[in-house]
């Protein structure tokens, strides 16, 4: 029990690592490699808020979700819709869009260094043991689950059950048929964009909370997101759900049971299981 | 990535001392390249970078070197290896034959010192390193004659933990029972390999042990593992991430033990400044003589210039080292690498860390190998040969 409540909660974390790159590459169709760096943005911005004003994360990522909206809204406008409108397939837009946002990653750890400089930051934040069923779990990876599961219910909700969700998985499933049903698609993929870009800065914001991050760690979790992503299925954010649970009971399992220098090795065992089995993700489209 | 930075203060100084006395505005290139990017720029950046600049400083503010009657500034040449063998290695080879470098700075850590170590032989420079630790320094110093070691070796470290741990059981304090973990990682798993016989050796009862990959993002697995083993001592052979992480958890879960250690980074200032009353009593890898006069005032300087605390284990060696260059070059009267080479060959060096000489192997064989946090400072509480230890305390709680 303990082990599945602790998958849970790594789980969720996974949650907030990948399902902004979800966004981003399933909707925009952008591969964003600089997915990890944005990361550590938003934790570097918890951080600096908490030890300088001792401003809470949890009141900090109101002012960071809008921050970082905008701030990824401009680079997709201006760095990565010029990569679009001049793709002539799909597969020439992965291609451009991994190398431009590869190089946008390094600039953006160069920033990162030159604002903050290169140390480890740490900081502890409800750092409190919170007794669940004969088990001891910290506060602060639980305030991250829920508000993983609040922020990832919301996203499907929206894309679900919203007439402007709905307009996004059409621009996901078929960019130019939608444009024939009047779906302004330049429009709604840069808000696909900024919109994954504001949920991976507050995921980490509150995965700052607990973990140790330093500006050139971003590149750690873009790989984890990466996983997640393709093993979910690009495109559907329950598949990013399910695929994030799945990775943190599994490595949680593995961890306690059996040991726990094989979490790595399970973790893409799986990857590799899944791929073998359901190449298009968990909840993937087939691709004709 | 190359980043030319020449200090605004050596140029301001060497302008002064060229308009104001009849000293010549002669000046050292000194090379520097050392992570700024990747896995090891969070330690650098806090042992080593700060240090280069606060050595410059220190030299230039006193006039420069003093060759022979000529005042030497030292301009700093920086370059970021980004962790990258390499890389360090590119840097170097430009650093000796682009830039024409009088002297080079050994870089960061062991990795990317053994692997310039061949090319700092090949152009003959000095290489007094600061944060290579190594047990096979008897090869090294048969390859490369001009390498020269200054923090010590894993055997040494791990056998400084089993000498404490052993104190604490021989005088009742706890019992046999030790968790013994370790980052998956080179320095982690050499550790664990001559940690674990030692501990074994002496008595120890090793009731958990595991290792985990480096960058785990939960460790509450291990140390749920270990306390479930009801240890007496906890032992870690841990990274900067983990040592937090670690030390997290331990928290969260209020793991019971009277001796608590955590590898590198413990004798970091984020880490007591992260952790506040949890840190108290937990013991980490390094140590410094952090009463006496001479790092205190060192540590006063280094916030001074730098803005930043230096950290009590590798900064202070990273400056001795800088330190011997600096006065082999002035003892000599010569910037000739060869001369100032043979000198550091044949001499010992009193530095902030105190003496240093150098036994067969090139190798400072005093060096500190714990320390401990009490009351908000890391004090050296073992080393194998560096007077103002202090005593150990037994780790009573998390608050």
């Amino acid at each position: 029990m303990g082990i599945l409540i602790t998958g849970l909660l790594l789980g969720g974390t996974y949650a907030l690592i990948a399902m902004g790159l979800n966004l981003q590459y399933g909707m925009s169709r952008i591969m964003n490699l600089a997915n990890g760096e944005m990361l550590v943005a938003g934790g570097f911005a918890a951080f600096w808020f908490w030890t300088a004003g001792n401003v809470s994360p949890l009141l900090t990522i109101f002012l960071l979700a809008p921050v970082a909206f905008f701030v990824n809204w401009l680079i997709y406008v201006v760095i990565l819709r010029p990569l679009v409108k001049r793709a002539k397939s799909r597969g020439q837009l992965e291609v451009d869009a991994i190398l431009t946002t590869f190089g946008l990653s390094f600039v953006a750890v160069g920033l990162m260094l030159a604002t903050f400089g290169g140390d480890y930051f740490s900081y502890q934040y409800l750092l409190k043991p919170v007794e669940l069923l004969y088990d001891t779990y910290s506060l602060n990876r639980l305030v991250a689950f829920l508000a993983a599961v609040v922020i990832c219910g919301a996203l499907y909700l929206w894309l679900n059950h919203s007439r402007a969700g709905m307009s996004i998985r059409a621009i996901a499933v078929a960019p130019d048929s939608a444009r024939l049903v009047g779906i302004n698609v330049p429009r709604l993929s840069a808000l696909a964009f900024a919109l994954g870009g504001a949920v991976t800065a507050v995921g980490g914001a509150l995965i700052s909370t607990f973990l140790t991050l330093d500006a050139s760690t971003g590149v750690i979790f873009t790989l984890k997101a990466l996983i997640i992503v393709i093993m979910g299925g690009v495109g559907d954010v329950r598949g990013t759900i399910v695929a994030a649970l799945m990775l943190g009971i599994l490595e949680t399992f593995v961890a306690r049971v059996i040991d726990p220098g094989l979490t790595l090795a399970a973790a893409y065992l799986l990857f590799i299981l899944i791929l073998l089995f359901r190449p298009q993700g968990l909840f993937g489209r087939k691709q004709t | 990535m190359k980043r030319r930075s020449i200090l605004k203060l050596s140029a301001a100084v060497a302008l002064a001392v060229a308009a104001g006395s009849a000293a010549s505005a002669e000046s050292l290139k000194i090379g520097a390249v050392a992570p700024k990017t990747g896995g090891l720029a969070g330690g650098a950046v806090v042992s080593f970078w700060p240090n280069v600049q606060l050595w410059a400083h220190d030299v230039n503010a006193r006039g420069g070197l003093d060759v022979g009657g000529t005042k030497y500034t030292v301009e700093i040449i920086e370059y970021d290896d980004q962790t990258n063998p390499a890389e360090t290695i590119k840097a170097v080879q430009r650093l000796a034959t682009q830039d024409q470098a009088d002297f080079i700075l050994a870089p960061y850590s062991t990795g990317l010192n053994i692997a310039a170590a061949p090319i700092f032989a090949r152009y003959g420079y000095p290489m007094v390193t600061h944060t290579a630790i190594s047990d096979q320094v008897e090869e090294l110093a048969a390859k490369f004659p001009n390498m020269y070691f200054t923090l010590g070796g894993a055997s040494g470290l791990a056998t400084g933990v089993v000498e404490v741990l052993s104190g604490l059981r021989d005088s009742g304090e706890i019992g046999n029972r030790v968790a013994m973990v370790n980052v998956a990682d080179a320095f982690g798993i050499e550790l664990a390999e001559v940690g674990g016989p030692q501990l074994e050796a002496a008595g120890f009862d090793i009731v958990y042990e595991t290792s985990y990959p480096l960058g785990t993002q939960d460790l509450s697995p291990v140390v749920k593992g270990a306390k479930d083993a009801n240890p007496d001592a906890f032992v870690a052979w841990s990274y900067p991430p983990d040592t937090f992480g670690l030390t997290a958890q331990a928290k969260v879960e209020n793991l019971d033990v009277k001796a608590f250690y955590t590898a590198v980074a413990t004798a970091f200032p984020a880490y007591g400044a992260a952790n506040g009353a949890a840190a108290n009593n937990v013991l980490g890898a390094g140590g410094v003589h952090a009463d006496g006069e001479a790092f205190q005032t060192y540590a006063a300087r280094h916030m001074e210039v730098t803005g930043q605390a230096p950290d009590s284990w590798a900064s202070g060696m990273v400056y001795a080292s800088f330190q011997i260059l600096e006065q082999a070059i002035e003892a000599t009267d010569s910037t000739d690498k060869a001369v100032v080479a043979e000198y550091i060959a044949n001499n010992d060096f009193d530095t902030i860390m105190g003496n240093i000489s150098w036994d067969e192997n090139n190798n400072n064989s005093a060096y500190w190998t714990v320390g401990q946090w009490q009351d908000g400072v890391f004090k050296g509480v073992a080393s194998t040969g560096r007077e103002g230890a202090v005593p150990v305390r037994v780790k009573d709680g998390w608050e």
